[in-house]
């Protein structure tokens, strides 16, 4: 999909992904959660550090919206802080089965388990889908304010404009020539 | 893994979760052999640990494709995979979590349902103990089949031709030992083989899930 890319991002510092659809931010993000393992090249310091979030929110729809969070937090053995029902305006949310939520309420409860899991390296594929321009705000204080201030490091797949002044790298010039794909390994089923 | 196992059996009691369906169909197919096979007590005391047990496996199959897929379909799937539990640690919550909620009921259930086909009190008890030893195997092996065909559409299907060859050494051996149990024979030596498969199950498929969990999280 890609080749050529490389970046380095600093402790406290993000970077955003840039790039038409389908380039591979995809892909790049989930290489570096090591999910897929990269044709060539290596990634460095994510691995154990990393916390992964993908177009789907991984939401059950029979659990509620403190139990979907209570349940990360116990997976990841981490406390759930209180203050998480407020940065993402989950507050009034708390008891409702997720599978009443709406779109862009159970975005929200996506997100939110990202300040659950206490990882350091964020590595989000485009979060924002489906949130209105307040949630998004409050999306980009939480990255700036309390990921990013704490530390942390974010690589975030977006096409919208936060407003968090990151570094960007634009994918375009990195697309892979058709002959250096992976050949596909597409089962005949 | 407690996080893990304590979610599916909280998702398997709420509404939706498919907790007993197993169960029911379990009863339905041993309460519809007397119709096929007639009323003769004799005849279906004979056949009764094997009905029983055929109708256990087929029971314990019927809910092995929610395993993994319903984990697939919303996207929990990468997210669990890069969460601090390693993927076999996964895989034997998942299997686990199987077994509580499907594998046990059936346990329970067995020797009340043995009424209905006239088997014997000894027999009874050594379909329990078959069952009790044999069912884990039957969810471990259905994890790995689960998770081969996790991301495949009409994986469901595939799942069963997977699994079911996978099932006759503990269908062989579970059977043997319960119908030994009924006629008063050693149940021992059945009992040691079906204990064997378990362990070795319980030993080897979470590692194989994960191998294939991982060929299709790429």
């Amino acid at each position: 999909m890609l080749e050529g890319v490389s970046f380095r991002v600093a402790p406290g510092r993000g970077l955003v992904l840039r790039g038409p659809n389908g380039i591979g931010k995809t892909t790049l993000l989930r290489a570096i959660a090591g999910l897929q393992p990269p044709l060539s090249g290596r990634v460095e310091g994510a691995g154990e550090r990393a916390g992964y979030a993908s177009h789907a929110d991984g939401i059950k729809p029979a659990l509620t919206v403190a139990e979907t969070l209570g349940f990360w937090a116990d997976l990841y053995r981490a406390e759930l802080p209180e203050a998480v029902y407020d940065w993402f305006d989950l507050a009034d949310l708390r008891d409702r089965p997720a599978g009443t939520l709406s779109a862009g309420q159970g975005r929200r409860l996506g997100l939110a388990r990202l300040a659950v899991i206490g990882r350091e390296v964020l590595l989000l594929d485009e979060p924002t889908v489906s949130l209105d321009a307040a949630s998004v705000r409050r999306f980009a204080a939480f990255i700036r304010d309390r990921h990013l201030a704490q530390g942390g490091i974010a690589v975030l797949a977006t096409h919208i404009d936060l407003g968090l002044e990151l570094p960007e790298i634009d994918l375009t010039p990195h697309r892979a020539a058709p002959e250096a794909r992976g050949g596909s390994d597409e089962a005949f089923l | 893994m407690r996080a893990v196992l304590g979610r599916d059996l909280r998702l398997a009691v709420r509404a939706g979760g498919g907790f007993g369906l197993g169960l029911a169909f379990f009863l339905i197919v041993v309460v519809l052999v007397p119709f096929g096979v007639g009323p003769e007590t004799e005849i279906l005391s004979r056949i009764a640990p094997g009905i029983l047990w055929v109708a256990a496996l087929l029971a314990a199959l019927l809910s092995l494709d929610r395993i993994f897929a319903l984990d697939h379909e919303d996207g929990s799937l990468p997210l669990l995979a890069t969460a601090p539990l390693p993927l076999e640690g996964l895989a034997l919550a998942k299997a686990l979590a199987h077994w509580l909620t499907t594998g046990l009921p059936l346990v329970v259930a067995a020797p009340i349902l043995g009424v209905l086909l006239h088997l014997s009190g000894p027999g009874m008890l050594w379909l329990l103990v078959s069952l009790a030893i044999g069912t884990p195997a039957l969810s471990l092996i259905g994890t790995f089949g689960a998770a081969l065909t996790v991301g495949l559409r009409r994986g469901g299907l595939l799942l069963s031709l997977i699994v079911l060859p996978l099932y006759v050494p503990v269908l062989i051996f579970g059977a043997e030992a319960a119908r030994r149990g009924a006629d008063g024979l050693s149940v021992a030596t059945p009992l040691l083989l079906l204990g064997g498969i378990g362990l070795g199950c319980a030993a080897l498929l979470p590692f194989a899930a994960a191998a294939a969990l991982r060929v299709t999280l790429r």
